[in-house]
């Protein structure tokens, strides 16, 4: 009795390490990339404190900053891929929420905290309206989410231009500008701003029984509906947070500088925040999810982003190195990959005989793995 | 009036991945002879006629046509071997002429390519042969019915001259007239002396038109026999796998309360959805169990979900417990009190990334919605309390349920349902694939829940399960309820069969058969016709 329940429990602890692998693999990107970067530059990790700023500052703190975006979308993004959905209109979400707000304080051209607030409560209420419609075109009309989404993001880059009549707006709002720039006890505020969202939306969708539906609809949708749960209901819900986080995201983005880009806004975000959630572990193909992994797949990608324009990477080429990145990251972690590595070793051991301990992590490897690769391929 | 067979199949064994579809099955085709091929749905008719219209290849067998063996590698080998198919749905091009359509494939070729006037002329010499001569060969197929289309595909099909003719639910778009139109053809082609595999859902038609007929099940071969020396009860105990003789039934009544006397949980008026099933009349008794037997496809499944909110019903009204109540929807059905355990357990039942704790409390957890998450503690009673009850193994509730057996996955999902602490439970062919053990736990579970007050409707293939556990049966045929059984102990599942092969057609309520099984088969008009239930209605087929 005693043997099998210590074997089941070391079997299980290694299936744990099997499924903590895939943003495990995103961590180890992480940090090569920041080997590389001090490879570079030595002093490339250094964090300062800057009493001009009143805060702490350097590339480690540029990356968080550079983050905070990403992280909003990518949490989105891997709600709604979990349902089995996928959201391309997040970037539009992102021009919206940063249009209205400039707009509005421009137009208002008070500073006080007063119109800032309210700068940003209509920033995410116009971005939210926004996911209202692409939720009641996906779970109402019943419209594919691929074709839904595709209509709102060109459709919202239009909006943003209509509202900003095409312009580039530009206010000042130090109040709004904090929101990106300021600090709290020496942390910039929209990386605590990002964190808090972040475990906020992970412990509403786990300590409720939201997490559950959801993943249930996203792993059989017929059986869920049948089981009672109100699919319509969770799929418009996971479609608004998107796009709520999306506006977010975008308010992030455009109090940095106060200005919105009606052109480049959020442009192409909706491909960082599909990346994130699969680099994640969170399949496209919809059920098991991990906000977890979608954060530090943000941040992955925050961190390559910096790093492209710190090795000097020419504009030009940026994608391609990107891909490139993100590509052999999708190879190491393909079950396909670590069932040709299992197999190798298996071949080895059993010509050396050497000690069976080295051989079950390679064969639990195999069924274990999430298929992320498979969908990305 | 036989001869040499012109198509010999022998011992033909087909596998897709997982699953054997045809193992060892034979069928021959005599000239002249319309031969019925039947089967339960999934029996594997479609498949072997695949098989011998060269859209599968198989693994093992012999196919002979015309005394030499054949390998067919594809659809022209097998035309080329002279066997025309005409399938379910009608396999025209809508937008062409009814000529092309006719020749399409065997356009007369002149000088300068296709000579589209002599193309249009032998399209008519073969539409006439079907009594088809007054049609426009240039006039566009979409302008004709469903029914003359469906003759247009036949003469289509032989234009090959083709000595075989394969018909693949030919008749299921048609109405009476339209078959008669169709059958004449049939018999014309058969005195010609073609040989015709006749596929039907419709035993009348069955009866009506084949010589012989070869019955299939579960992929099997179960015998060839001619028409006239098998009577309905003995085909549909050879398609369902039983002997007529072991299909007694020992139901004992449970609890001596009258069938008629039960207080009704649940009234359904008219209830019925356009090409799902139609307007049917149901009672269900507190504490009562109701069995819904008839073949596959004969509509059982598709009443249940109209009960239970998994389709819309677009007629009718249900009353439960006394108040009108419209349910549309699954999240409706168990907010009512009423639960449906699927008899696609892999597709519609279970969720196979989710653990057996989580699969377990779905059901509740989605009647309270997502915002008020079960406590932890009341989570584990309800897994705890139905991973004992129900014996499920392995007890860790932790473990995907797609790692369990089917029977256990069927005692979670039944624990899932019982959780929401249902009025009337539908048990959709709860016993289905899982082993002998299981069903025997499933079968006990569902007596001691009707014994408890629950109501149940439970439904099974296997007709003496639906007669040993029943109060009462429903039987269902070609999407109507044409039978109510009284279950008073002397119902066996031969009684049943009998209704079911019940000629009439019309609905009818039927109490406690006087049949032994000696005197069995019935003609149909041995049904006693008995006062109980208000619940059936005269309806015309149409």
């Amino acid at each position: 009795m005693s043997t099998t329940t210590t074997t089941s429990s070391s079997f299980g602890e290694r299936l744990r390490a099997v499924g903590r692998q895939q943003f495990v693999w995103a961590i180890v990107a992480i940090v090569l990339l920041l080997v590389i970067n001090v490879i570079k530059d030595p002093t490339y990790l250094s964090v300062g404190y800057s009493d001009n700023l009143g805060g702490l500052r350097g590339n480690l703190v540029d990356i968080l900053r550079a983050s905070a975006p990403i992280l909003m979308i990518a949490t989105g993004m891997a709600l709604v891929i979990a349902t089995g959905g996928i959201d391309l209109s997040i970037g539009s979400a992102m021009v919206i929420a940063g249009a209205v707000a400039m707009e509005f304080l421009s137009a208002s051209g008070s500073s006080s905290l007063g119109t800032a607030a309210l700068a940003l409560l209509l920033a995410l209420l116009v971005a939210g309206v926004l996911g209202v419609v692409n939720g009641v075109l996906v779970s109402v009309v019943g419209l594919q989410p691929f074709i839904s989404t595709l209509i709102m993001m060109l459709a919202g880059r239009g909006i943003a231009k209509v509202i900003t009549g095409g312009q580039n707006t530009t206010a000042t709002s130090e109040p709004f500008r904090w929101i990106a720039n300021g600090y709290v006890i020496g942390l910039p505020v929209v990386v605590l701003l990002a964190v808090v969202i972040v475990v906020a939306v992970g412990l509403i969708v786990r300590r409720s029984a939201l997490g559950l539906m959801i993943e249930a609809i996203g792993i059989d949708a017929e059986a869920a509906r049948l089981a009672g749960v109100n699919k319509r209901a969770i799929i418009f819900t996971v479609y608004v947070a998107a796009a709520v986080l999306g506006g977010m995201a975008g308010v992030f983005a455009t109090a940095s500088v106060m200005t919105v880009d009606v052109s480049n806004t959020g442009n192409q975000m909706e491909l960082d925040a599909i990346l994130a959630v699969v680099i994640g572990g969170t399949s496209l193909a919809g059920g098991k999810f991990s906000i977890r992994g979608a954060a530090v797949g943000a941040v992955l990608i925050a961190t390559l982003d910096k790093t492209v324009v710190f090795l000097g990477v020419p504009s030009s080429a940026t994608p391609a190195f990107k891909a490139a990145v993100i590509v052999i990251l999708f190879l190491i972690q393909s079950p396909w990959l670590h069932t040709q590595i299992a197999k190798l070793r298996s071949s080895r051991t059993s010509s050396s005989s050497s000690p069976p301990t080295s051989t079950p992590p390679a064969t639990s490897a195999t069924p274990t793995t999430p298929t992320n690769a498979e969908v990305t391929a | 009036m036989s001869h040499e067979p012109i198509v010999e199949m022998r011992g033909i064994h087909i596998g897709f991945p997982g699953v054997k579809a045809l193992d060892g099955v034979d069928l021959r085709l005599l000239p002249g002879e319309v031969h019925a091929l039947m089967g339960e749905n999934g029996a594997g008719k479609s498949t072997l006629i695949k098989c011998l219209t060269g859209v599968y290849s198989i693994d093992a067998g012999e196919i002979v046509i015309d005394g030499s063996p054949r390998q067919l590698a594809g659809t022209a080998d097998a035309q080329e071997a002279g066997i025309a198919t005409v399938y379910q749905e009608v396999n025209l091009v809508r937008n062409l002429s009814i000529g092309e359509n006719v020749m399409l494939g065997h356009e007369v070729r002149g000088r300068f390519g296709i000579s589209w006037r002599a193309t249009h002329r032998r399209a008519k010499e073969n539409l006439e042969r079907f009594g088809l001569g007054h049609l426009d060969t240039r006039l566009p197929l979409s302008t004709l019915s469903i029914a003359v289309q469906q003759l247009v595909a036949i003469a289509r099909a032989m234009v090959t001259k083709s000595h075989v003719l394969i018909l693949d639910e030919p008749t299921s778009s048609l109405d009476k007239q339209e078959v008669e139109t169709l059958f004449g053809v049939i018999r014309q082609l058969r005195s010609e002396g073609v040989a015709i595999l006749f596929v039907s859902h419709f035993l009348e038609q069955v009866y009506e038109i084949s010589d012989r007929m070869t019955v299939l099940r579960n992929g099997r071969f179960e015998g060839e026999f001619l028409t006239k020396d098998l009577d309905r009860s003995s085909l549909i105990a050879t398609m369902i796998g039983r002997e007529l003789s072991t299909l007694a039934g020992e139901h004992e009544v449970r609890d001596g309360v009258a069938p008629g006397r039960r207080e009704p949980l649940l009234v359904a008026e008219n209830l019925g959805r356009k090409g799902s099933i139609g307007a049917t009349d149901l009672a269900i008794g507190k504490g009562e169990i109701v069995g819904f037997a008839g073949l596959l496809g004969s509509g059982r499944t598709e009443l249940a979900r109209l009960l239970y909110g998994a389709d819309r019903p677009d007629s009718g009204t249900i009353t439960l417990k006394g108040r009108k109540t419209s349910i549309g929807s699954p999240a409706a059905g168990l907010a009512n009190g009423v639960a449906l355990s699927s008899e696609n357990r892999r597709d519609e039942g279970i969720i196979a990334d989710l653990t057996v704790r989580e699969n377990m409390i779905l059901a509740v957890q989605a009647r309270r919605g997502w915002m008020r998450p079960l406590s932890k503690k009341d989570t584990d009673e309800i897994v705890d309390k139905y991973i004992k009850e129900f014996g499920v193994r392995p007890a860790d509730p932790d473990r995907p349920i797609k790692n369990l057996s089917g029977g256990n996955q069927q005692k979670v999902l039944l624990g899932r349902w019982l959780a929401t602490k249902p009025d009337l439970m539908i048990l959709d062919e709860p016993t289905r694939g899982i082993d002998v053990g299981a069903k025997a736990d499933i079968i006990t579970a569902v007596q001691k829940l009707a014994e408890d007050g629950m109501s149940v409707v439970f439904i099974s293939s296997e007709i003496e399960e639906v007669a040993r556990v029943s109060d009462r049966i429903v039987v269902m045929r070609d999407r109507e309820k044409v039978a109510e059984i009284i279950n008073d102990g002397t119902v066996s599942a031969a009684t049943i069969v009998a209704v079911i092969a019940d000629e009439e057609g019309t609905a009818q309520t039927v109490a406690a058969l006087d049949v032994s099984d000696e005197t069995f088969p019935p003609t149909g008009t041995s049904t006693s016709t008995s006062t109980s239930t208000s619940t059936s209605t005269e309806r015309s087929e149409s």
